[in-house]
């Protein structure tokens, strides 16, 4: 039984605006957004390997970051991501089955690579959960009402806040569940595969919540990097 | 590395805070936390107003083990269940760490346990045996403290320990009498407090006495104040009144306000006055150590657990702040889920 971590950092960041850069590689705090992220994962004895997933023409680029900030760094692979979001969890999948095989307990940890303030804890209690139940999703309780609209115009539902999560990551699954589930799916349920949980529940398969942290925020918009960078220069001393 | 620390803000409110940590040390993840007064002090409030402006923001907390997450020095492995020395010391000194102005420590001149993960120097952790009670190990701090003072206490006190008085019934007392029946087994320890349910619970010392019903005669050779705040005063009178001469009166209260001694009577006596406060590694060390030879002290040590809470929210760690508050005697234990 292995432990693997998927580190996505496939994007190019076209929400990003003003720079050419993929968001995952800027600044923050005086080191790049990923290794912030890989850093979390690194020191987690429990993960037998760390698989990052990056755009083609930035993969020497991440190896020497991992290479200079990152010591012990033997476990770490990197490897090229995919077009979509999905592309590249396959790609991650392909990899560990071409190199490592797929037994029945092995878990992936998939993460985003722009969310470098992800807790230990909260990578611990992904562990546990895709061991224990075989796939979980990161959420914290949606604070904004929700409201919903078909046409962009009016509102067609406000549906009952208590029930809605936002979704972050982690999410874990276990890899031999996941690989059969993506591979039973057909081209139509392909199409509308955004979301790795998503394959699990159109196969209504449960997918378990896992608390996450208000803090465990995604680094998306300029503003976001901005706002990153200064609560961590406005550290405590 | 990115941390996240839940540091107090102000009186009764805290937050999420971004922290950076280098990792050169050991890194661990906190699992059994203990509230301490000292925290409550920060909480509530109560602390001068200039106090809480200098220190808040900052993580509460510094009784606690954890588990052992990552180490550069090689010398813990992962997993390994360790406790935490809140002492740390930044600089040599002619006096020990724990006195010393180059020394900060947790929860007081920087952050406490409260956060996902803490790195300490090597020096700063030390493994506990697999077999050790997690929720009594959760105090092993405030047990070093007591023991602290007692080793020292036995340093230097020059006339005979036939009896050992006890001022206070709380959870320092309630140590404090349990590690002297431990370490001084011919001597008679007697228990002086206030509370009858409190007193009820130390069926392993010689005799209690409430402070205000104390039998004719009795007398200690050397006493431990174990009470703080504005009752320190009764207590060190009590105290001054019933000692022998030459005894050591070790002082282990906390209190905000300056207390009256009655110095005359000092002199007379030929008194010593021994404070005490914070412990370090060696105390650490001896505590695990008695605990490791005499196991049936964590079902006396057990008693002193009233609370035990799960902490998956600042909501939760507010709501045990607050229940803490309000209990009248023992512990309140953190499992540490945040």
């Amino acid at each position: 039984m292995m432990i693997f971590a998927a580190v996505l950092a496939g994007g190019i960041g076209s929400r990003m605006g003003g720079t050419d850069t993929p968001k995952q590689f800027l600044d923050l705090g005086g080191k790049p957004v990923i290794v912030h992220t890989i850093e979390k994962f690194a020191i987690n004895g429990n993960i037998d390997k760390i698989i990052v997933l990056t755009p083609k023409n930035f993969i020497n680029h991440t190896r020497h970051l991992i290479e200079e900030y990152i010591p012990n760094n033997d476990d770490i692979i990197v490897i090229e991501g995919g077009k979509t979001r999905n592309d590249t969890l396959m790609n991650s999948i392909s990899f560990i089955e071409e190199n490592f095989g797929i037994d029945d307990d092995s878990i992936i940890i998939t993460h985003d690579s722009v969310r470098p303030f992800v807790t230990h804890r909260i990578i611990e209690d992904n562990i546990e959960a895709a061991k224990r139940y075989g796939a979980c999703d990161t959420v914290i309780p949606a604070t904004d009402t929700i409201v919903e609209s078909i046409n962009a115009k009016t509102i067609e539902s406000i549906p009952v806040r208590d029930y809605y999560y936002q979704g972050q990551t982690p999410q874990s699954f276990n890899i031999k569940k996941l690989f059969n589930l993506i591979n039973s799916l057909t081209k139509e349920e392909s199409d509308i595969l955004t979301d790795a949980c998503k394959i699990f529940t159109l196969k209504d398969e449960d997918v378990y919540l896992v608390d996450g942290e208000v803090t465990n925020i995604k680094i998306t918009y300029p503003y976001d990097l901005k706002l990153a960078n200064t609560i961590l220069e406005d550290k405590h001393d | 590395m990115i941390n996240i620390v839940y540091r107090l803000k102000s009186p009764k409110f805290f937050e999420e805070a971004i922290d950076e940590i280098e990792l050169d040390g050991v890194i661990v993840r906190p699992t059994y936390l203990s509230i301490c007064q000292a925290d409550q002090r920060y909480y509530q409030g109560s602390r001068p107003a200039e106090v809480l402006d200098k220190k808040l923001p900052m993580a509460l907390i510094h009784e606690g083990i954890g588990e052992v997450v990552f180490d550069n020095s090689g010398e813990f492995k992962t997993g390994d269940t360790v406790v935490m020395i809140p002492n740390t010391s930044f600089g040599e000194d002619v006096c020990r760490a724990n006195y010393s102005y180059k020394s900060k420590f947790r929860g007081s001149g920087f952050d406490g346990f409260t956060s996902d993960l803490i790195k300490l120097d090597s020096s700063r952790v030390i493994k506990l045996p697999d077999d050790f009670n997690p929720y009594v190990s959760a105090f092993i701090e405030l047990i070093s403290v007591a023991y602290q003072g007692i080793d020292k206490f036995k340093q230097i006190a020059s006339t005979p320990k036939d009896i050992l008085g006890v001022w206070g019934d709380g959870n320092l007392g309630f140590i404090t009498a349990l590690l002297l029946k431990e370490l001084f087994p011919d001597s008679k320890v007697i228990v002086f407090g206030k509370h009858l349910d409190n007193l009820n619970l130390f069926t392993f010392v010689d005799e209690v006495y409430r402070i205000h019903d104390v039998a004719e005669g009795v007398v200690v050779d050397h006493a431990f104040e174990c009470v703080g705040s504005s009752a320190s005063q009764l207590a060190i009178d009590q105290i001054i009144d019933l000692i022998n001469p030459q005894g050591i009166i070790s002082l282990f209260g906390v209190s905000e306000y300056p207390v009256p001694i009655d110095t005359r009577m000092v002199l007379e006596k030929g008194l010593t006055i021994q404070g005490n406060s914070r412990s370090e590694r060696e105390d650490f060390i001896g505590v695990i150590k008695v605990l490791k030879q005499n196991p049936q002290l964590f079902e006396y040590l057990g008693k002193l657990i009233t609370e035990i809470h799960e902490i998956n929210s600042l909501d939760n760690l507010k709501e045990s702040f607050d229940r803490d508050y309000i209990s009248k005697f023992g512990k309140t234990i953190l499992k540490w889920n945040k």
